[in-house]
């Protein structure tokens, strides 16, 4: 595997190791108000500064990006269940249903998806919970695509071609043959699809929608952030941890991608 | 070609009656009102505000009333801005957004695609290696993160520029600038591979060969091929940046659509979010087919299909 790849991977692990971790060392809790240390800059008692209110910031920071990643890996997770199956069904079964199926997606490309989202959240009455489904269930598209193109790479295979002879069902083949031979780049896509969901999930939080108080995302964290400029460091922690980890994941996916797909010579002028 | 037109247009119609449809249901079955507030009105009141608003009508008498009021090209009163219709807020604000918008694109268009292409021209030195992770850096920084800190370093900290409102040109720089930075990174790396595959291409070669300078080179044979990629994905971006200004409008407090949008679906000010959704659907699938249009412009084989398509 790429080195930089590695090293990106590495570092998201660790990033999730202590977002899940680090709550148990600190000995502030979540939601626990310091009322000796309310809008305090950080210092060696609360490393990150307090908020408004009196809260440790690094405790809140990871509570939200618990909460971010969290809703991210669910929502990739549902786009996942979606992309795979229509784009592996419509690039198996080919002709009609094909045409029919991929001009679906490119109609709904064209749709003010970050809108739609926005109604799903108020449907669901901003059940934090149920965010990544309204987000997943629009970020399938690319995914889609991508499977579609691999499996009718696949579905020339002479494995393909020996399963059909010996009378293979075709939901059987697409199910054992298809689907895990179009896996790893559809895996390599999802790495793709992550900081999107994540963006998405703070762009709602952000805007009052999503996660509400006394839960916290780093969307919210950012909101907060941005109305108490008195208290740089508000905005400052969680919008560091943000753009790192969307840094990381772009780097990571690019190239995975890059390592699958090695068509990069140029020439030059 | 002028029916491929009118088909796309039909099925940009059907589209926005499906997006209507699917907004108009969700928002309804959402829980909570737009008379609810922190006092429980006495029902008599509640029963005749419910009447005249139509809203104690059953849900599928409500929705043909609000088809056929949209069909006449009136949005309706908005429910919590008293003393405003929907189409005058829309008025109101969509000049905002646009302004916001369409000088975000245009930035994002000529500043990303001219990095791309000097990527692309170095391909392999430090240059194109700089540019590259400077697109991906800038990729990371959605508006979210940029528009806060932009108002902290320059409007806060500097005070350079205001942190909000929108009376003057200065107005606008910092929310375009917000909006713009990660469409700048994409179209950079979408020219810049555009450009590397044209150079690639043998009319490139042939006119190489023959001893063009490379200015002509670059502006008539290279660029227009490379900018496909980019145009096909101003689309997608276009309805991505209308999305993204929702943001930027919070942070700046520009009256915008987005802002409009916003406080709608959380006050379930249903004729606004309807109104505001409409007019954001309308634009992006007009600027879909618009680029749609351009792409066969630019690319002969795209043309024909539209030819092809006529019968």
């Amino acid at each position: 595997m790429h080195r930089g790849s590695r090293t990106s991977i590495v570092c998201i692990l660790l990033l999730a190791i202590a977002l899940f971790l680090g709550p148990w060392l600190s000995p502030w809790g979540e939601e626990h108000i310091d009322w000796n240390a309310i809008d305090t800059p950080p210092s060696l008692v609360h490393w990150f500064g307090t908020d408004g209110s009196g809260r440790d910031l690094l405790v809140r920071t990871m509570a939200g990006g618990r909460v971010s990643l969290t809703i991210a890996f669910l929502a990739t997770l549902v786009s996942f269940a979606i992309g795979l199956p229509w784009g592996a069904i419509a690039g198996y079964t080919g002709g009609r249903v094909d045409q029919v199926m991929m001009r679906i997606v490119d109609g709904l490309y064209g749709l003010p998806f970050m809108f739609l989202v926005i109604l799903l959240v108020v449907f669901f009455g901003r059940n934090p919970y149920l965010l990544f489904i309204a987000i997943g269930a629009v970020s399938w598209l690319d995914l889609a695509r991508i499977v579609r193109g691999q499996t009718l790479v696949v579905k020339n295979a002479m494995y393909i071609e020996a399963a059909k002879a010996l009378g293979v069902s075709d939901p059987w083949i697409v199910t054992r043959h298809v689907v895990p031979n179009v896996m790893g780049p559809a895996l390599v896509y999802a790495t793709l699809t992550i900081p999107g969901v994540i963006i998405a999930e703070s762009f709602i939080s952000f805007l009052g929608l999503g996660i509400q108080e006394p839960q916290t995302s780093w969307g919210v964290l950012i909101a907060d952030g941005a109305t108490r400029l008195h208290a740089p460091w508000q905005l400052i922690f969680p919008a560091t941890f943000l753009a790192v980890t969307l840094l990381v994941l772009n780097v990571a996916g690019d190239q995975l991608r890059d390592a699958m797909d090695p068509q990069e010579k140029g020439v030059r002028l | 070609m002028t029916r491929f037109i009118f088909r796309r247009l039909a099925f940009a119609l059907v589209t926005l009656w499906l997006v209507v449809s699917a907004a108009f249901f969700l928002i309804r079955a959402a829980p909570g009102g737009p008379f609810d507030g922190e006092r429980r009105l006495p029902p008599a009141i509640e029963k005749n505000l419910l009447a005249s608003y139509h809203l104690d009508e059953p849900l599928p008498v409500q929705y043909w009333r609000y088809l056929r009021m949209v069909g006449s090209g009136d949005l309706g009163p908005s429910f919590k801005q008293k003393d405003f219709t929907v189409n005058e807020l829309i008025r109101a604000g969509l000049p905002i957004s646009l302004g916001v918008g369409i000088s975000a694109f245009l930035l994002a268009l000529l500043f990303g695609t001219l990095l791309g292409t000097l990527a692309a021209l170095g391909h392999n030195t430090f240059r194109d290696r700089f540019l590259s992770g400077l697109a991906s850096l800038g990729l990371a920084f959605p508006p979210l993160i940029v528009a806060p800190v932009l108002v902290l370093v320059f409007a806060v900290g500097l005070a350079w520029l205001p942190a909000g409102g929108h009376t003057s040109p200065q107005h606008y720089v910092l929310p375009t600038i917000a909006l713009s930075l990660p469409y700048i990174a994409a179209f950079a790396r979408l020219s810049r591979v555009g450009c590397l595959e044209a150079l690639r291409l043998p009319h490139v070669t042939t006119a190489r060969s023959k001893g063009l300078s490379r200015r002509r080179l670059v502006f008539q044979h290279v660029l227009p091929s490379a900018i496909v990629p980019v145009l096909s994905y101003s689309g997608p971006a276009a309805a991505a940046l209308l999305a993204g200004s929702m943001v930027v409008e919070e942070v700046f407090s520009l009256p915008g659509l987005g802002r409009y949008f916003v406080q709608g679906a959380i006050n379930r000010d249903y004729t606004l979010v309807m109104g505001t959704v409409l007019v954001y659907a309308a634009l992006i699938l007009a600027l879909n087919l618009l680029v749609d249009l351009l792409y066969g412009r630019l690319d002969p084989r795209v043309r024909s299909e539209m030819v092809a398509s006529n019968d």
